[in-house]
């Protein structure tokens, strides 16, 4: 397909939106064409797990329909989408990228999906991912790692690497993520697109396998600013099916887009935490970092250094409060309902048909954070660990109270390196966790956060990125001042980042 | 369970039995490579943890969730849900509409 759709650069599904409005194209051709680009390039991307060709086209020509009769569900009617394998989508394979639940077909629509639908965004498959949204690689998805456009040899990040590389790739316009310590985020920055963590309680959790429920938050991967606002309206807001859903209207995002794209940042305070940066971060990504903060100030933003000590307890925090959670949340995939089941020979009980199907249906990931979750809730190791960590969950948010008193957003790299190899970190798990270092605290305050393409770094050439964070509720204040940066960034580059990726060159011609 | 060091009421790490006994809590089986695999990994990941012991004071409350929560209610009215045959749609054994199970009491019970 065209990758070249929108003025000799990037298509965007807002520029895709227009050409439907106008008639120009219809649903069915631009869903065509993105089926076919997968095709094309998926056998070395590996962003799918399962691609629904036939349901895509339906609803594309439903679309069709719905615009030829002058009364489109939403703006972005037609535009389709990729939908991470971790929210459940009534009739469509569902896996959270386990054994355990291979094969699973839920009987009902996440919300998230349930808006998408009614929006009339066809849906092109679900992407892979870490199994059960454990990693920062995909390389524990059981059934094989998705490769990063830039470079197959290397990870697209994750847990949600299938749906950055489905958008860098050009195989889907937009596509959905989930973000618990980076998810969304860091398979944006090591990628060159765009990804939003909200505010928590700002999208549905309703139909999201939960990892850790008091962090999980879904979002919009899209390669512009502006495409994950448009994403963000239709799936965000209010949903009584779930309860810490945030009983606000979600307005204010696209034209926050919109407005910033004009570039302006006069009177913007921006802070940069002094605990986000320096040793551990790559050279190259670093640069790119200030060089981002010095186009932010020249468009009339002041630069303020803020210090959030309780930020280097981060990581440590969120190991004690994720697999404890995680290890509650996963004790459903008991063998009993739905998913895997194993029986061993002789008459085994339920309770050894359950250790036998959790051996044979969980990667060695789950294994390693459901038995360190366990440790962590066990009577006597509780109160040192759960309990130490849940209170500098309260020092770290404190950390982003005060912060927000001195600047408007906060600002650091997303992720501390470019994309690493395949198979490098695979098997050191603390080396793996330290890919979420910027983005984990955003996950324990609840406060949204977006990463912006922020250039290639110039030791592999490959892209980094920038993150923004605001006070929870002022996801607006986000795609304001990272539409803001695009632009400037942009301008500076002379087209879009994602022109200049080179790893799928020759693969499908 | 091992010693804890003192002051700082976190243990430093694990040994492989207790990684077999947090299995068994967990209801997963593993393999003795696994368990060989597994304890050291799970020892290096302890021992970075523990770090945040002393961090907070004792009077600084704990954050369960990010953003404060009240009690949601909603009325008590019938609304549309699954089919007994969807709720089944993914079962590994289903009899007479229900789940099937293997047995449930032990051979001791």
């Amino acid at each position: 397909m065209s990758v070249s759709g929108n003025g000799g650069s990037v298509t965007t599904a807002a520029w895709l939106a227009e050409e439907l409005a106008e008639g120009r194209v219809t649903s069915v051709e631009v869903t065509q064409r993105h089926l076919d680009r997968i095709a094309e390039v998926d056998g070395e991307v590996h962003a799918f797990l399962h691609v629904d060709a036939e349901g895509a086209l339906a609803q594309a020509a439903a679309s069709d329909e719905r615009r030829a009769a002058g009364a489109p569900a939403s703006d972005l009617d037609g535009v389709p989408i990729a939908v991470k394998d971790v929210l459940a989508t009534r009739g469509l394979p569902t896996t959270c990228g386990s054994r355990i639940l291979e094969g699973w077909v839920p009987p009902y629509d996440a919300t998230v999906v349930a808006r998408l639908r009614a929006a009339g965004l066809p849906i092109l498959g679900k992407t892979n991912m870490d199994e059960f949204a454990m990693g920062s690689s995909t390389e524990h998805s059981a059934y094989g790692p998705t490769h990063n456009p830039w470079d197959l040899s290397r990870i697209p990040g994750g847990s949600g690497g299938g749906s950055a590389a489905a958008v860098a790739s050009y195989e889907a316009p937009l596509a959905i993520g989930t973000d618990t310590g980076g998810s969304i985020r860091q398979p944006g920055a090591v990628t060159g697109t765009v990804g939003m963590k909200p505010t928590y309680g700002g999208v549905s959790r309703y139909g999201l396998v939960a990892l850790a429920n008091s962090i999980d938050q879904a979002g919009p991967v899209t390669r512009t600013v502006l495409d994950a606002a448009l994403l963000h309206e239709i799936i965000g807001g209010h949903d009584p099916l779930d309860s810490t859903s945030i009983q606000q209207p979600i307005t204010g995002l696209v034209d926050a887009a919109r407005r910033g794209a004009d570039g302006d940042l006069t009177g913007l305070r921006i802070g940069v935490v002094t605990e986000l940066g320096g040793e551990g971060y790559q050279a190259g990504v670093l640069a790119r970092f200030r060089e981002s903060v010095d186009l932010m100030t020249k468009a009339g933003a002041e630069v303020v250094e803020v210090s959030c000590p309780h930020f280097v307890h981060a990581l440590a925090t969120y190991y004690l409060i994720l697999p404890a959670e995680a290890s509650s949340n996963l004790a459903r995939f008991d063998a009993m309902r739905y998913g895997l089941r194993v029986t061993p020979e002789g008459d085994p009980s339920a309770e050894e048909v359950m250790r036998a199907t959790r051996e044979a249906g969980f990667g060695d990931e789950v294994k390693r954070r459901i038995i360190l979750g366990t440790y962590a809730l066990s009577s006597g190791y509780y109160e040192a660990y759960y309990g130490q960590a849940q209170k500098v969950r309260t020092l770290i948010t404190r950390d982003f109270q005060a912060a927000f008193e001195q600047a408007d957003v906060l600002v650091s790299p997303t992720a501390p390196t470019t994309a690493f190899k395949l198979g490098e970190k695979v098997d050191d798990p603390l080396a793996m966790y330290l890919n979420d270092l910027a983005t984990i605290p955003a996950n324990l305050s609840g406060v949204p956060g977006i990463s912006v393409p922020s250039g290639l770094a110039d030791e592999d050439g490959l892209p980094a990125g920038v993150q923004i964070l605001a006070p929870a509720l002022e996801d607006a204040r986000v795609y304001r001042v990272g539409a803001a940066l695009e632009a400037a960034l942009v301008a500076q580059w002379g087209g879009p980042l994602l022109d200049r990726a080179r790893g799928l060159e020759g693969v499908g011609a | 369970m091992p010693d804890t060091p003192a002051g700082t009421g976190a243990p430093a790490a694990i040994s492989r039995d207790e990684v077999a006994h947090l299995a068994d809590l967990a209801r997963i089986d593993l393999s003795e490579a696994e368990l060989d695999h597994l304890a050291p990994q799970l020892s290096v990941i302890l021992e970075s943890v523990a770090s945040i012991n002393g961090v907070a004071s004792d009077d600084i409350p704990p954050t369960s969730h990010a953003l404060p929560l009240t009690n949601v209610f909603r009325d008590d009215v019938v609304r549309p849900s699954l089919t007994a045959a969807e709720a089944l749609s993914g079962a590994p054994e289903v009899e007479q509409q229900r789940f099937k199970v293997p047995r449930i009491l032990g051979d001791e019970q």
